[in-house]
């Protein structure tokens, strides 16, 4: 059962990245994106880590899927015609990754896992949900990389801010504080008129303002 | 005693260089200051040493100085080199007078002092040098010399390629010297002069492998010798230089190309004498092209219009005289024809330039006439001149070529006769080429135009006198030298000519028959006779006889063309196969390989790995994963 | 048959070769890049959780987390500077960047 399931789930994860990387319109793209990283949570509960599942949800689709979709319609990309394929460099763009997919396996196949790499491991106490046995991990040794890891984030977020930000010209904006720190004098006026003028008149009143 | 000679020697080199570094007056009077201190003393010792015949070997310092080869530099000082310093050093320092008149006015006069002091120093190194290197060294030296003066005037095109022609003639001459000296070192051991004269008489059976075949060894370097000494003194064959080199001036054809340089080839010819006695082969060849030469150029010179020339090919035929008696064992007589003639044949030359001079640079005889009376003592010591130089009784010359053609009479080697009938016919062709000159030039009527004549004028006395000194030598010198040199019972030359016992010559030449001796003065005055009558009797009868004969004239007008079949045999192919390897060879091959080609290569390396830079950013991206691959697939080969 | 590591290391090496090529073989736009750069840190995702089955060590999940840190910030910067790129020139297409030729 497990073993059918896999095959579905990773043929899916398969055929959607292809698709990815060849559709012609991107937002199909981004769509395919999103199935692919549904199927490799799938893949991840099988293998045992839900935490990281759930975790690539909510992340990965949750946040830099939609972030990938908020910036494609805002740059309103158009379906593109399709380019004559150099021959060529098509050719040999797939011949090279035919090369490191063989290389990969090729290392998959005839590796072994060394004796000492038993001893560094660290297995989950027994009992342990999968959470916390990664929160039993992360919070005492990895504690700083974790800090690490935050910081980074900080970064990527300033970071954007930065590089997006623009001042634009011409807009007006209401300053609140140049609002509320205006002054009587700045803003009114007392002018004396004559009683005795004509008020009913129509002549415009000639009233000089002070500076 | 030693410093004298080595002042004599070096005096000369000291004032080259200072004359290059300074101005014109101190150049001038530095190098005629000290060629005339060189001149002192090179007489003192003549007469000091080599009226006592001593010889002295002088070190210098060490050379050349390896395991079996030893050579030093030194100063031979023999008879035969007292007289050649005295010669050299006397006719050097008069034409150093000579100069300062005639090249007044010239841009660079310093460098043509210099220029006249290096190649007397040269001169000087290559006679007494004690070994066959030093004079190899000396040798070269006045090649160089030579090029540098006949080329003096370097913005003239003639004068460049006459420069040139001489050097390179004298290159092939040079490879004959080269050769003989390689074969007398693996021969003998040693290049000193001194030792190898010991073991001569030891070696003289000895055979050589040259080029295949086995020769006999002593007849071998005298040959080769030979053919370098007839590059330098211009034999019949290596000639050709000599009438070009006219394109220097006066003073310098005076000095090089009648006195001294050319010269050089009977010097290395008498100072090989032990050598040469044992290789009678040589000797015969060597009298048979000086006789050969010597009409060949008195015929040539019966035809030429140009003053310089005629002179030129006179001391060609004059210098083939020298070898005719060096050929046969009379080494003395050809010194003392050596002797006489750098007088006469300097002093015809610079009164050539007298002449050149006050006819406004006008080199044509036959643009010339009619000027005895307006310079009347070039005039005089030309006439001194040309009678030496036909042997008129009295005059020097009248002396040594007597003897030349006396001993040619008297030679038990059969080319001698030939020898003798060659030498009167030139001796009837010297004097009516002579008498030709001096008849067209100073009489008659005057063929050059008002403005030439109007400026006639006598050369100053800073020119004249060394003509008057030289004009004493050409009465005198014949005389003086005649009983010293070749003299009966004479014992001045000593050691330093080598004559086999049955060669002697010299002591019979003084007995032959009446006829014989006075044939040569016979034979000058029926040359004489000869150009009266056609200059001066029937004028039209040069112009009736070109005509007549013309493809002789043309011929003999033509120097034999000598000229055009060695450009055609010689110059063109050689043009030719430069060309095609300066193209071919060095521009396409050695440029194409190298300098040019990698620069080529790392254009084109340099625009190929432009064309990696597309500024596409996934064309980056994929090279970044081809190397990815790469390396992995490293790993799995590893 | 039954799942073994190998079977999880196959998906990821194809997944990981599929998002390499898309990177240099797509001819749309900038965006398809950093879709293919997901993918790669999804294919190393899958690596990592599936040592960490086979070997019983808990790390492998650690780091896959630490990874989908990196590559949630990596994907925000790189689109702010797609987005400010767009604003200065009007197209992300991939062709039209060659202002590097040379």
């Amino acid at each position: 059962m497990t073993s059918f399931l896999f095959y579905i789930l990773s043929g899916v994860l398969i055929s959607s990245a292809i698709m990815v990387v060849t559709t012609k319109n991107t937002v199909y793209g981004v769509l395919f994106l999103i199935l692919a990283f549904f199927n490799a949570a799938g893949l991840f509960i099988l293998a045992h880590a839900e935490f990281l599942a759930m975790v690539l949800l909510i992340v990965y689709v949750g946040a830099i899927a939609v972030l990938f979709l908020f910036v494609v319609m805002m740059i309103n990309v158009e379906a593109r015609q399709v380019q004559p394929v150099d021959c060529n460099y098509f050719l040999m763009g797939t011949f090279v990754g035919f090369v490191l997919t063989a290389e990969l396996v090729i290392v998959f196949m005839s590796w072994n896992t060394s004796p000492e790499a038993f001893e560094l491991i660290f297995a989950p106490q027994d009992g342990f949900s999968n959470t916390r046995a990664l929160g039993s991990l992360l919070y005492t040794h990895y504690a700083l990389i974790f800090q690490a890891a935050g910081l980074i984030l900080l970064i990527a977020m300033i970071g954007a801010i930065v590089l997006t930000l623009r001042q634009r010209e011409g807009v007006l904006k209401q300053k609140i504080g140049d609002q509320l720190a205006r002054q009587a004098k700045d803003s009114v006026q007392l002018v004396d008129i004559s009683a005795a003028s004509s008020f009913p008149n129509s002549e415009p009143l000639n009233v000089k303002l002070q500076e | 005693m030693e410093t004298l000679v080595t002042l004599v020697v070096f005096l000369p080199l000291l004032g080259a260089l200072l004359s290059s570094v300074l101005d014109r007056r101190f150049s001038q009077a530095i190098t005629c200051g000290f060629m005339g201190l060189s001149t002192i003393f090179a007489s003192i010792l003549f007469v000091k040493m080599g009226l006592q015949e001593k010889t002295l070997l002088i070190p210098l310092f060490k050379w050349i100085h390896v395991e079996f080869f030893e050579v030093s530099w030194g100063l031979l000082v023999d008879s035969l080199s007292l007289v050649m310093m005295a010669v050299v050093t006397l006719i050097s320092f008069l034409v150093h007078v000579y100069s300062v008149g005639y090249m007044k006015g010239d841009r660079g006069i310093p460098r043509f002092m210099a220029y006249l002091s290096l190649f007397t120093f040269f001169m000087l190194t290559l006679v007494t040098a004690p070994n066959i290197l030093q004079m190899f060294f000396g040798w070269e030296g006045v090649g160089l010399c030579s090029y540098l003066l006949i080329g003096y005037w370097y913005d003239r095109e003639n004068a460049n390629t006459a420069a040139i022609k001489a050097f390179l003639v004298n290159r092939v001459g040079d490879i004959g010297f080269v050769l003989g000296m390689l074969t007398l070192f693996v021969l003998f051991g040693t290049v000193d002069f001194l030792s190898v004269f010991e073991l001569v008489k030891d070696y003289k059976d000895e055979t050589f492998m040259f080029l295949g075949g086995r020769y006999h060894a002593l007849t071998l370097i005298s040959l080769l010798f030979f053919v370098g000494a007839m590059g330098k003194s211009a034999q019949i064959g290596l000639h050709t230089w000599l009438p070009d080199a006219m394109e220097a001036p006066t003073p310098v054809s005076a000095l090089i190309h009648a006195a001294t340089m050319v010269t050089a080839g009977v010097f290395l010819i008498v100072r090989l004498s032990p050598i040469l006695e044992y290789a009678p082969l040589a000797r015969e060849l060597i009298t048979l092209i000086g006789a050969v030469t010597a009409l060949m150029a008195a015929t040539i010179a019966c035809v030429q219009n140009d003053i310089k020339r005629i002179i030129a090919y006179s001391t060609c035929s004059q210098l083939g005289y020298m070898f005719m008696a060096a050929g046969l064992s009379g080494y003395s007589a050809s010194m003392l024809h050596l002797t006489t003639h750098a007088f006469f044949k300097a002093l015809l030359f610079l009164s050539a330039g007298s002449v050149i001079h006050a006819m406004s640079d006008e080199y044509n005889i036959q643009k010339m006439g009619g000027i005895w009376k307006y310079i009347p003592i070039t005039y005089v010591l030309m006439w001194i001149g040309s009678l030496a130089l036909a042997g008129i009784p009295f005059f020097s010359g009248f002396y040594s070529k007597d003897m030349i053609l006396e001993v040619d009479w008297v030679s038990i080697l059969p080319v001698g006769k030939v020898a003798f009938i060659l030498g009167i016919s030139a001796a009837v062709l010297t004097a009516f080429y002579a008498w030709r000159l001096l008849l067209l030039v100073f009489h008659g009527v005057p063929r050059a135009d008002e403005a030439v004549m109007g400026h006639i004028h006598e050369s100053p006395p800073v020119m004249l006198i060394p003509l008057v000194v030289l004009g004493a030598g050409s009465l005198f010198s014949g005389y003086a030298l005649y009983d010293l040199f070749v003299g009966g019972s004479t014992s001045f030359w000593g050691a330093s000519l080598f004559v086999l016992p049955e060669d002697e010559v010299i002591e019979a030449a003084h007995h032959v028959e009446t006829w014989v001796e006075w044939s040569p003065t016979l034979a000058t005055f029926v040359g004489i006779g000869l150009a009266y009558w056609l200059y001066v009797f029937a004028k039209n009868w040069p112009e009736r006889l070109s005509q007549t004969f013309n493809p002789i004239y043309l011929f003999l007008f033509r120097k034999w063309y000598f000229d055009e079949v060695y450009n055609w045999l010689f110059v063109r192919p050689s043009l030719k196969l430069a060309k095609i390897l300066w193209e071919a060879g060095d521009k396409k091959m050695i440029d194409g390989l190298g300098p040019n080609g990698v620069a080529a290569l790392s254009v084109e390396g340099g625009r190929l790995l432009c064309r990696f830079q597309t500024g596409y950013v996934y064309h980056y991206a994929f090279a970044m994963i081809i190397g990815l691959v790469l390396m992995i697939g490293w790993y799995f080969w590893m | 048959m039954s799942l073994s590591l190998d079977h999880y290391l196959i998906v990821a090496a194809l997944l990981f070769t599929i998002g390499s090529v898309g990177v240099f073989l797509n001819r749309q736009n900038i965006i398809v890049i950093l879709m293919s750069i997901e993918l790669m840190l999804l294919a190393i995702n899958i690596n990592f959780v599936a040592f960490s089955q086979y070997l019983g060590d808990i790390v492998g999940q650690v780091f896959a987390l630490f990874v989908l840190t990196v590559a949630a910030a990596e994907a925000a910067i790189g689109l702010a500077i797609l987005v400010g790129y767009f604003r200065n020139r009007g197209d992300i297409g991939v062709d039209d960047i060659s202002v590097m030729r040379g």
